[in-house]
C-alpha cells in the first residue's frame, strides 16, 4: 500500500497544471459561452502527448500509465470540464477499445494518428431507445452478399466529440443469438467507422446545460458501407467490448468529476478569503470553514477512489483476472455525486456572485451534473456495484 | 554539434519570500523554480535540436535537490544533464561560480562547433555576470541579450536587444550566448519526456572530479574564492499605496497640484 506518487507522476501533475492554468483556463469561459469546441487546445495537447497518454510509444502513445491519464483529466477539469471530457472520450472510448480489442493492423492504422491527435476519436453506443438499456440497440450491421463489406443502418445519439471526430467505435446488432439460459437475445458487434465512410453523417450540435464547448451530436448511418476488416474484436463480442470500454471510460469521467469538485474548492477558498461581510472575511465564519472542510474531504475521498480504480485497471492490463469494473463504478459514482454536491455548495459560498457568469463556479456546477449521467448514470453504477457484490 | 545550457534553480519569488535572521535569503524554506531566462536558453537550444538534431546538455551548479530541475529539463527535451555539486563549491559568488561551471564545461568537453547558452540573468541575484564570465574563462566569444539566433555551420548570427535598439552580431563557434525572454516561448515538458526523464543519463561532478582543472584552486572557488563581500542586506521598507485621480478637468488638476504642493514637490 503506497499513497505516495512517483517522481514522474508528480512531474506530470506539475506539467498538466501549468498547461491547464496557462492554456486551458483562459479559454474556459469563452468556449462555454459560445459553445465552441477548443480545437486549438486539442492541437496543443496533442503536441505534449496528452491525446494518447497511456498507450505504448510503438503505437504513437506517450507510454505513461492509466494513473497519469486520470491525473491529466483531473487537472484539466479543475479549470475546464469541456477540455477534460474531450481527452476522456477520445482516450477511453475510442483509443482504448482499439488498443484492447483491435488487430495489429487496426492498431497500426488508427492508434498512431489518434494518439498524436491528428485524428479525434468518439464512441457510439447510446441510441434514442437504448441508453441505460444498451441491449435495446436498433442500429444494424449486415454483411453484404459478397461478404466484403458491412452495411450499417440506424442512428446513435449524444455522442461526445461527435462533430469533430474522425474515427468512431460503433456498436451495432449483427444478428440473433441466445444467452446462457437459452433465451433469445441480440447479437451485438463493434465496428470502427471513419468519418469519410459513405452513408455516414453527423447530426446537429446538441445544446447542453454544461460542458457546452464539448461537441455532442447524433451519428447517422444510412446504408453506411465499411470494409469487413473494420469489425472490432470478434462478431458477437460487441456488448462485452462496450461494457469493458465503459468500465475504462468511467475512470475518465470519475477523474473529470474529481477535477471539477477540486477546482470548485480552490475557487471557493480563494473567494471566501477575499469577500468581506459584516466586517470580516467570510472565511472567518465557521460555516464557511466547515463547508470547505467537508468539500475538501469529499474530494480527497473521491481522489483515493479514482486513483485506486486507475491502479486496478493497470493491474488488469498485467493480469486480466483482476477486474476493475466495480472500482471504476464506485469511483465514478462517488466522484460524480461529490462533484455535484461540492460545486453546488461552492455556488452557495459565492452567494449572488456565484450565480453570475462572472465567476467560474456556476459553470462548474453545470458541468458537474453530466458526470452523474453519462457513461452510465449513478443508478447504473449502483447496479454494477450491487451485481459485483453478488446482491441479486 | 552540441549545446551546453547553463541553468540555475532559483527561489520562486511569486510565492512566499523567507528571510533568515541575518538578512540572507532562506532558500531551504522557499519553493524553487527554473530561472525564467534560463528556460528561454533551454528553448533556444531545443529549437536548434529540432532543426539540426544536435545534442543538448543542461548544466547546473547547486545542492543535490537540483537534480529535480535537471530531470524537468530532460522532460522538456534535453538529452542529458550535469549536476555540479560539492560542499567546496558552496558560498560562491559570480566569479567563483563561473570558474567552477567553466571547469565543468571543460570536463564535458567543448568542441569546435559547440555553443554554450545561458539565461541573461537569474532572478535572485540579477547580476547577469555568470554567463559572460564563463565565456571569458573558457576564452570563447560571447554575445549577450540574444533576441534571435541563427546558426549556419560554424557561423552564429545573433540579434542583440539593447535598451535603445537592436544590434546584429556575427561570430564563430564555439561561443557563448546569453538569452532573454523575448527570444522565445519555452515549451512545456511532454508526457513522453517525463516518462523517460529518470532513465536518461545525469552526471554528478563533485570537487574531486574537477579539482585538476587549472580553474579550480582553493582561492578561486567557494566562499574563500569569492571576491564579493556582502556588507549588509536588508528588506527595503514598503512604499505606501499610490493615489489615483481620475478626470481631465480643472478641478482634478487643482486637486493634483494641491497634493504636490503639500508634499513640497512643486
Amino acid at each position: 500500500m503506497d499513497f505516495v506518487l512517483s517522481k514522474e507522476h508528480e512531474m506530470l501533475r506539475k506539467m498538466y497544471r501549468e498547461f491547464a492554468e496557462t492554456e486551458v483556463k483562459p479559454l474556459a469561459e469563452e468556449i462555454d459561452e459560445e459553445e465552441r469546441f477548443p480545437m486549438e487546445t486539442v492541437e496543443k495537447m496533442a503536441k505534449l502527448g496528452m491525446m494518447g497518454i497511456y498507450f505504448p510509444q510503438q503505437y504513437g502513445g506517450a507510454g505513461a500509465d492509466v494513473l497519469a491519464y486520470a491525473m491529466a483529466v483531473e487537472e484539466l477539469a479543475k479549470v475546464c470540464g469541456t477540455t477534460a471530457v474531450i481527452v476522456s472520450a477520445h482516450t477511453s472510448l475510442c483509443c482504448a477499445p482499439i488498443f484492447e480489442h483491435g488487430t495489429e493492423e487496426q492498431k497500426m492504422k488508427y492508434l498512431p494518428k489518434l494518439c498524436k491527435g491528428e485524428w479525434i476519436g468518439a464512441f457510439g453506443l447510446t441510441e434514442p431507445g437504448a441508453g441505460t438499456d444498451a441491449q435495446g440497440q436498433q442500429t444494424t450491421a449486415v454483411l453484404d452478399e459478397a461478404g466484403e463489406n458491412w452495411i450499417l443502418n440506424g442512428s446513435k445519439c449524444f455522442i461526445t466529440n461527435g462533430n469533430v471526430a474522425n474515427v468512431f467505435v460503433v456498436i451495432a446488432v449483427t444478428g440473433k443469438t441466445t444467452d446462457k439460459k437459452g433465451r433469445p437475445m441480440k447479437e451485438i458487434s463493434a465496428f470502427i467507422v471513419e468519418g469519410t465512410d459513405p452513408g455516414f453523417s453527423q447530426g446537429k450540435h446538441e445544446k447542453k446545460m454544461g460542458i457546452r464547448g464539448s461537441s455532442t451530436c447524433d451519428l447517422i448511418f444510412e446504408d453506411c458501407v465499411i470494409p469487413k476488416d473494420r469489425l472490432l474484436g470478434k462478431k458477437g463480442e460487441g456488448f462485452k467490448i462496450a461494457m469493458k470500454t465503459l468500465d475504462g471510460g468511467r475512470i475518465g469521467i470519475a477523474s473529470q468529476a474529481l477535477g471539477l469538485g477540486e477546482g470548485a474548492v480552490e475557487e471557493a477558498i480563494k473567494y471566501t478569503k477575499e469577500r468581506v461581510q459584516f466586517g470580516k472575511r467570510i472565511s472567518q465564519f465557521q460555516n464557511t470553514q466547515f463547508q470547505l472542510a467537508d468539500m475538501h474531504t469529499k474530494m480527497q475521498a473521491a481522489q483515493f477512489l479514482v486513483y485506486s480504480a486507475a491502479l486496478k485497471k493497470m493491474e488488469h492490463a498485467k493480469n486480466p483476472k483482476v477486474s476493475y469494473s466495480m472500482d471504476a463504478a464506485m469511483a465514478k459514482l462517488f466522484a460524480a455525486e461529490a462533484a455535484s454536491d461540492v460545486t453546488r455548495r461552492a455556488v452557495q459560498l459565492f452567494g449572488g456572485y456565484g450565480y453570475t457568469r462572472e465567476y467560474p463556479v456556476e459553470r462548474m456546477m453545470r458541468d458537474a451534473k453530466i458526470t452523474e449521467i453519462y457513461e452510465g448514470t449513478s443508478e447504473v453504477q449502483r447496479m454494477v456495484i450491487a451485481s459485483n457484490l453478488g446482491v441479486k | 554539434m552540441k549545446i551546453i545550457v547553463c541553468v540555475k534553480q532559483v527561489p520562486d519569488t511569486s510565492g512566499k519570500v523567507a528571510v533568515n535572521p541575518d538578512g540572507t535569503l532562506d532558500r531551504a524554506s522557499m519553493l524553487t523554480i527554473i530561472n525564467p531566462d534560463d528556460k528561454n536558453a533551454i528553448e533556444a537550444a531545443l529549437k536548434l535540436k529540432d532543426e539540426t538534431g544536435c545534442r543538448v546538455t543542461a548544466v547546473t551548479m547547486g545542492p543535490p535537490p537540483a537534480e529535480g530541475m535537471l530531470r524537468e529539463l530532460i522532460a522538456m527535451g534535453c538529452d542529458d544533464a550535469v549536476l555540479i555539486s560539492g560542499r567546496e563549491f558552496g558560498g560562491s559568488d559570480t566569479f567563483a561560480t563561473s570558474q567552477i561551471i567553466a571547469a565543468g564545461i571543460n570536463a564535458i568537453g567543448l568542441e569546435e562547433d559547440d555553443i554554450v547558452f545561458c539565461g541573461r540573468q537569474a532572478i535572485d541575484g540579477d547580476t547577469a555576470q555568470v554567463g559572460p564570465q564563463i565565456a571569458e574563462k573558457l576564452d570563447i566569444p560571447q554575445i549577450s541579450y540574444a533576441a534571435d539566433i541563427k546558426v549556419e555551420g560554424k557561423k552564429v548570427t545573433v540579434k542583440r536587444m539593447l535598451e535603445d535598439g537592436y544590434m546584429t552580431v556575427e561570430t564563430q563557434t564555439p561561443c557563448l550566448i546569453t538569452c532573454i525572454k523575448e527570444l522565445n516561448e519555452p515549451r512545456y515538458m511532454s508526457v513522453a519526456g517525463i516518462v523517460g526523464a529518470y532513465s536518461k543519463p545525469m552526471d554528478v561532478m563533485d570537487y574531486p572530479r574537477l579539482k585538476d582543472d587549472p580553474l579550480i584552486e582553493v582561492d578561486t572557488i567557494g566562499l574563500a574564492g569569492s571576491p564579493t563581500n556582502i556588507l549588509t542586506s536588508f528588506t527595503p521598507p514598503q512604499k505606501g499605496a499610490g493615489m489615483m485621480l481620475e478626470g481631465a478637468d480643472k478641478a482634478t488638476c487643482e486637486q493634483l497640484a494641491g497634493i504636490l504642493v503639500k508634499k513640497h514637490i512643486i
